[in-house]
């Protein structure tokens, strides 16, 4: 890449940083330039972003219609998956897998519920209900 | 100036690769990566450069918190793997339970850790809480608290360390691009990702087949890459390496490297047009996998010439 190349579009990263990009100059030298983003990356990160909203939206739908807990709602808010939730708050994958049946839910004690509200940094009040009563 | 500079430093490590992890997902997409695991490459070039490092991991988070207070305490800084997840100076566009980013804490004022992060332009501060947060991230690659620290002692690597580090980290990085066994690593690698993308349409749907492609170009392009998938800065290296050890056919490659960097860009040009719905059909497809496969036969050219220029350095 030479240095009047260097895009500078303006990314998200662009709002606090700008990159360091190595670029060749006029004589053919290796220098280091800076480049506040380039669209095709930030596009990309769209399309990721735009995926991670999807199973957030999904699994709203789930919880409204009683096919799932609100436990797995937040997990694809804090875009975490069953693992990232097991190594957090210390319960079995198939444990994590129950408790997102809404029946089970339901059963479940306060000092459980808690490990959830604390993880996803919510009140019991919005864990229970996260839509509202 | 220090003499030792990243592209140095990513050179003696071997840094360069090409790798699509078969049956292994990332975020849902393709297992891809440009280098080799930032933590080889550090090891190699400090053992290079007779630089001895203690790494350390914790299962206590204060007892994490405790040892690294001790060392800022006697004013030295130490580096420490991170999750960015819960990274507060962060962009939240950039918060995954990404695990493998490394910063050093060079001082502590009160409950204000003072910190180096290779992504900022400035110092940023986190207060205590913040700082073991991360440290003590959950996920893949789970850092459980680690930090690395040179040894107290050090002196500057000498020309001839370079050199030396310079030469073996060459070869070492023509055996990884051109003899690692397997169709999905090393330059072959790329074609074989190349190959693939031509099928993703049929095989995953356009939805499923435009994130692929939007992860392979994260990857590629990712903050610290230096743009075209390290190649640049592997290009920058070359030429670093030239004042040292002054074979033109260095320059040369440099050039071969820097030209294969510009591909990827392009590719990535390809594959965004891809997933921003403009471009879509099965020949858009091929076509951006033939860039990937014309970019696959420049690169192992271009690494069979820079062994082929160090087979009798000394």
């Amino acid at each position: 890449m030479k240095k009047n190349e260097i895009p500078q579009d303006n990314g998200a990263l662009g709002k606090i940083a700008r990159e360091m990009t190595y670029v060749v100059g006029d004589n053919g030298q290796y220098e280091t330039a800076q480049s506040t983003g380039w669209n095709v990356k930030t596009e990309a990160l769209d399309v990721a972003w735009n995926e991670v909203n999807n199973k957030i939206e999904a699994a709203k739908q789930k919880v409204i219609n009683g096919t799932a807990s609100p436990i797995l709602y937040f997990m694809e808010k804090k875009i975490m998956d069953i693992s990232i939730l097991s190594a957090y708050t210390g319960f079995w994958k198939w444990t994590i897998k129950r408790h997102i049946k809404p029946v089970v839910f339901k059963t479940l004690s306060d000092e459980k519920l808690k490990k959830y509200a604390t993880l996803f940094d919510i009140s019991m009040q919005k864990l229970k209900h996260p839509f509202g009563s | 100036m220090h003499k030792l500079t990243e592209p140095l430093a990513f050179g003696i490590g071997s840094g360069l690769f090409y790798v699509q992890l078969p049956f292994m997902k990332v975020n849902g997409g393709p297992a891809i990566s440009f280098r080799t695991m930032p933590g080889l490459i550090f090891k190699r070039t400090c053992t290079a450069l007779g630089v001895p490092v203690t790494r350390k991991k914790f299962s206590s988070p204060q007892k994490a918190m405790a040892e690294l207070d001790l060392r800022l305490a006697a004013g030295k800084p130490t580096a420490c793997q991170v999750g960015v997840f819960y990274l507060t100076y962060f962009p939240k566009e950039y918060r995954f339970h990404f695990n493998a980013h490394n910063i050093i804490v060079v001082d502590k004022q009160g409950d204000d850790y003072i910190i180096s992060d290779p992504i900022m332009e400035t110092l940023v501060t986190m207060s205590s809480y913040e700082l073991q947060r991360v440290r003590f991230a959950k996920g893949a690659f789970a850092p459980r608290g680690q930090m690395y620290y040179p040894g107290d002692d050090l002196s500057e690597a000498t020309d001839e360390q370079i050199k030396g580090g310079i030469i073996t980290g060459i070869r070492r990085n023509c055996r990884d691009m051109l003899m690692i066994p397997g169709s999905f690593g090393g330059a072959k690698g790329i074609a074989y990702t190349g190959r693939h993308i031509k099928k993703w349409k049929e095989k995953l749907g356009d939805e499923k087949a435009r994130t692929y492609l939007a992860q392979l170009v994260r990857m590629q392009e990712e903050i610290g890459t230096g743009g075209g998938g390290f190649r640049f800065i592997y290009g920058a290296f070359l030429q670093q390496a030239y004042k040292y050890l002054p074979i033109d056919a260095l320059l040369n490659v440099s050039e071969q490297i820097t030209a294969t960097g510009d591909r990827w860009r392009n590719a990535a040009i390809q594959a965004s047009g891809i997933y921003k719905g403009r471009l879509g059909s099965q020949a858009d497809y091929n076509n951006m996998g033939d860039q990937l496969i014309e970019i696959s036969t420049l690169e192992k050219k271009a690494f069979r010439d820079l062994r082929e220029a160090v087979r009798k350095a000394k």
